[in-house]
């Protein structure tokens, strides 16, 4: 039997889903295993140290030894510090020509080094917190370090994003999957939600939904170019997430003018009203990370006649979506799976798919295709 | 004594797509028979990395299936009978008789770079000298170099501090000061490090790795500062004097930590393990080992070039004289980690700029247009080109990537010993250091390309033009391909040890691999146009008779095969340069390859035309493909 797999992105409307929330350093656990969570409520919370001022304090006080720092010092490792106390004090003869040294800011004295004569001063700690992101039950602690949180319901994953997690309701701004949303698509009104757009979203359409508030944009295509217009540069390698753009933005399909997948408009839509967890963090490279929308539900659909395509790859009779010009962004139903290579335009020798597209069968490379899950 | 092994599986997972082939002892020679390939793994829905491996080999069992039907196969005991590979998400191995059909492998192997970047931050004390030269070597070792920090780098310390914690590298590189010099700087910017207290990307449960590699007069204090907060590492000063650079010690250290990093990133890497006959090897070790042996085998001077979807590996091979006045032969490996045809294509993109892209497109594109197609190749990544104008756009940035990566690569190869490098006091604040790189074009004897694009670009000729227009050639240089990229394969083969497995290795290369291109002519000089450059004088074996004098500004394909060497006379025109010098005639003998002779005129450096229909014409009389008939209807398969 001829086999194939191509990987495609998840758009279940049902799925398990788990969530690690995780500190970057070791913390306190603010929740209990099985604990039903929101998405906001914290679940961990640490300190990261405040910003470090390491001070040439020997050459301040004029010593002609780096090691005979400690016995000028007048705090200790790891005392507080207030901005302006006296830290080093080095006494001239008779009290005169005396050389002092006051803490540059409010936090702890971290290090005294005799190699280098340096003093090294933090500020206070910055606190830090996560939220569940999800609502869910607590699956499971780590001590000290964070939860996982376990939950149902809708799944999809975009294809590029920008800007980290964000929670908020979902909103669509088109009608139809296929339509470009410009300027004055946007309404005041979109305050604080998650926008589901179509097959574009200008620039100036999405700077005008960062200024009145919008918190997520949802659509299936984006220009390449208008990534400088909103990052400042270039997307050179696509790890993204962190990119403070005041909204998360995240592309379904990919760059272009491209109808956004039925499927995800669909379920976009049915679910429009409902809270959604959405992230733009992307990771195009091993152990590959893509943006994802999440809506917490627990209505289990009729998943009757669905295929597991991991397991069994493509057959005749799947719907396919192709990926690669010439038939980029087409919906397809797949008619034959040839095993001998086949010759593309382009000289290319190929395996190949026969594929009915607007109602002729063409020929497809395998590799330019992803399914369509029912 | 372990019997001998006749069926061979070995596969080769790229961070794109994983590659498979069938080695097997037909008669008594071992020939590589068929070749199947799948998506990489490691997205989900598997996140498995063996996923990939098991789809590629069921490609196999259909092709060699089909292979075996053939009525030239009669003879065989695989005729007609279906072979099969796999069985409930294994590899079936060694073979097995079910009911007289023999089924799975004898041995299976497999290569990987299954991974992706290693992400460094490297500190050095001056910012042209010590910063640059760390940056160098993590660099050459295939590492994205975050960010450089230096003490003269006009940020205060707190806001290096910053850097360290918001950028959360993978490792750090500290290097500083010469050997001679009062340790002083070095052990600040140690303590800059560990009161940032920095935790690696992946796992907070791990030490961050930081390498150190300054002045050695300070090591003690070094390791009493970061050994008890970090994953230290000390290695010898990588500019232990002003005027000389010792980047391998850091370089090397560095790179066992990327293959570690790549292969513990890549999920499902722990199970394929357990499936192979030898340890799994990084796919840049086992190409470089080939072309290693390439260059000891033949003796020659060998760059080879694997361009990947993630990365671009460049080696190179150059015989060098040492004090003794012996010959020895020098191997260099840089990974360019951010250059590659997939994941990487929008990087190649932002780094060689968008006109140096445009100018190898041999048609009108919107330039908008343009960089969608880059970024959808770059989300997309295992998308192939279906049209002629994808083809085309691919092969452009095909040529930038390996322009680029050949450079970074002539940058690291520099000094007398390898990498080490002597410098003026003068010079020493120069930062152009390719002219002291040890690899030397008019010395060079092959290049050797690799890697999907060239591999099984649609036409062999295609490949040798790529890399022509990449590499610029000068002198007398030939030109090869990995048929349909087998080498990391190969070179983990030629190390198993069991019977059969090294005849195999050297059998499928010089059979079924290693495929010559060209010869290339390539005269060095200003081109003017009208003017003549270069007479050749030759008789092809197809009957050629060449004696003539060839004008600038072309590029010229004569058929001719390889296997018989013939006797040339090349003579450069005054001011040019054809290998022996300026003004001097070369007399040689040449072979050549499945693309022939190709004769390029076109001078170094050569230059464009400015505007778009000038450059059009150009690309289209440079085009070797135009005349170009290939011996096999799947020239490049």
């Amino acid at each position: 039997m001829a086999h194939a797999y191509t990987p495609g992105l998840k758009v279940a409307e049902f799925s398990d889903i788990e969530k690690l929330r995780r500190l970057p350093l070791l913390g306190e656990v603010l929740v209990n295993l099985k604990d039903r969570v929101s998405a906001t409520q914290l679940v961990a919370r640490t300190e990261l140290p405040g910003k470090v001022y390491p001070m040439n304090v020997a050459g301040e006080l004029g010593l002609n030894k780096a090691d005979e720092l400690p016995q000028f010092m007048l705090k200790k490792e790891g005392e507080s510090v207030k901005k302006g106390d006296l830290i080093a004090l080095k006494k001239g003869f008779f009290g005169l020509f005396k050389s002092e040294f006051y803490s540059p800011v409010d936090g702890t004295l971290d290090q005294i080094s005799k190699l280098s004569g340096q003093v090294v001063f933090s500020e206070l700690p910055i606190p830090v917190e996560i939220n569940a992101y999800v609502e869910g039950n607590i699956d499971q602690v780590i001590d000290k370090e964070g939860v996982v949180v376990k939950t149902q319901g809708v799944h999809i994953q975009g294809i590029l994003g920008l800007g980290g997690e964000k929670y908020g309701e979902i909103k669509m701004a088109v009608s139809s999957s296929n339509q470009l949303v410009d300027i004055a698509d946007i309404k005041p009104e979109y305050k604080g939600k998650i926008i589901i757009c179509g097959s574009r979203i200008t620039s100036e359409a999405l700077n005008k939904a960062k200024e009145i508030g919008v918190i997520g944009v949802v659509v299936g295509g984006f220009d390449y170019q208008d990534i400088r217009n909103i990052l400042g540069n270039d997307l050179g390698v696509a790890i993204t997430g962190h990119e403070n753009i005041g909204l998360t933005l995240i592309l379904t399909e990919g760059f272009g003018t491209i109808p956004m997948a039925d499927r995800t408009f669909k379920l976009m839509t049915k679910y429009e009203g409902k809270m959604a967890s959405i992230n733009g963090a992307t990771q195009i490279r091993a152990g590959v990370m893509r943006p994802e929308i999440i809506i917490v539900h627990n209505e289990k659909p009729d998943e009757s006649g669905s295929k597991n395509y991991a397991e069994s790859g493509i057959e005749p009779g799947d719907l396919i979506r192709v990926i690669r010009s010439p038939y980029f962004g087409k919906i397809g139903k797949v008619k034959s799976l040839p095993s001998e290579l086949h010759k593309v335009e382009s000289g290319t020798w190929v395996r190949v798919l026969i594929a009915e597209i607007d109602g002729n069968d063409v020929l497809i490379p395998r590799a330019n295709i992803e399914v369509l899950e029912k | 004594m372990s019997k001998e092994v006749t069926t061979i599986i070995a596969t080769d997972c790229g961070s794109t797509t994983t590659k498979a082939i069938l080695i097997e002892k037909v008669g008594d020679e071992y020939r590589q028979l068929v070749r199947g390939e799948a998506p990489t793994t490691v997205e989900a829905p598997f996140e498995d990395v063996t996923r990939g491996v098991l789809n590629a080999i069921m490609e196999l069992e259909e092709l060699a299936t089909q292979y075996y039907a053939r009525d030239e196969m009669k003879s065989s005991k695989y005729y007609n009978k279906p072979r099969k590979f796999v069985e409930k998400g294994q590899i079936l191995r060694p073979k097995r008789d079910n009911n007289g059909v023999e089924e799975g492998c004898d041995i299976y192997i497999s290569t990987s770079s299954a991974g992706g970047g290693l992400q460094m931050m490297v500190f050095g004390v001056v910012k042209a000298m010590t910063a640059e030269s760390a940056q160098r070597a993590a660099l050459g070792a295939g590492a994205i170099v975050m960010d450089t920090l230096s003490i003269n780098d006009g940020r205060l310390p707190h806001e290096k501090i910053e850097r360290i914690r918001s950028l959360r590298p993978d490792m750090i590189l500290i290097a500083g000061e010469t050997d001679s010099a009062k340790p002083k700087h070095v052990i600040s910017m140690s303590e800059l490090v560990k009161s940032a207290r920095p935790t690696p990307r992946l796992g907070i449960g791990f030490q961050l790795p930081v390498i150190y590699a300054g002045n050695k007069r300070a090591q003690n204090e070094i390791l009493e500062i970061l050994n008890d907060s970090t994953a230290l590492s000390i290695v010898d000063n990588l500019r232990p004097e002003l005027e000389r650079e010792n980047l391998r010690p850091a370089s090397d250290k560095i790179h066992d930590l990327f293959m570690e990093h790549v292969m513990q990133q890549a999920p499902g890497y722990d199970k394929l393990m357990t499936w192979t006959d030898a340890p799994i090897m990084p796919t840049p070790g086992a190409v470089g080992l080939i072309i290693q042996k390439i260059g000891e085998r033949d003796d020659i001077n060998v760059v080879g070039v694997d361009i990947g979807g993630a990365t671009t590996d460049v080696f190179s091979v150059f015989k060098l004289e040492a004090q003794d006045g012996t010959k020895v032969q020098k191997f260099n490996r840089t990974v360019s980690a951010n250059l590659g045809m997939s994941y990487s294509i929008s990087n190649v993109l932002l780094e060689a700029g968008i006109d140096n892209i445009m100018r190898w497109v041999p048609f009108e594109t919107d330039e908008h247009e343009l960089r969608n197609r880059i970024g959808n190749k770059m989300i997309r990544p295992t998308t192939i080109p279906q049209t002629k104008e994808d083809l085309d756009i691919e092969q452009a940035i095909c040529r930038e990537a390996l322009r680029l990566s050949f450079i970074q690569h002539k940058d690291f190869a520099v000094g007398l010993k390898g990498v080490q490098q002597q410098k003026g006091i003068a010079e020493a604040f120069d930062d152009a250091s390719s002219s002291d790189t040890i690899v030397k074009m008019r010395d060079l004897n092959l290049i050797v390309g690799s890697g999907g694009v060239l591999s099984h670009a649609p036409l062999r000729s295609q490949s040798a033009h790529m890399m022509l227009d990449a590499f610029l050639p000068e002198g007398i240089t030939n030109l090869a391909v990995d048929s349909i990229f087998m080498m990391p394969q190969l070179g983990v083969l030629s190390d198993v040890d069991r019977p059969g497995c090294a005849q195999a290795a050297t059998e499928v290369f010089d059979k079924d691999c290693l495929i010559h291109l060209a010869a290339t002519i390539c005269p060095v000089g200003l081109a003017k146009e009208g003017k003549d450059v270069v007479r050749v004088k030759a008789d092809l074996p197809n009957g050629t008779k060449l004696d003539q004098w060839f004008k600038a500004n072309e590029v010229i394909r004569f058929d001719f095969e390889r296997g018989i060497e013939v006797d040339f006379e090349i003579e450069p025109a005054k001011g040019f340069d054809v290998g022996a010098g300026k003004n001097k005639k070369v007399v040689t003998k040449l072979s050549g390859g499945v693309v022939g002779l190709i004769i390029d005129t076109r001078g170094r450096p050569f230059n464009f035309s400015k505007d778009f229909k000038g450059r059009v014409e150009m690309l289209d009389k440079w085009n070797i493909s135009k005349t170009y008939v290939p011996k096999s209807n799947k020239d490049g398969v």
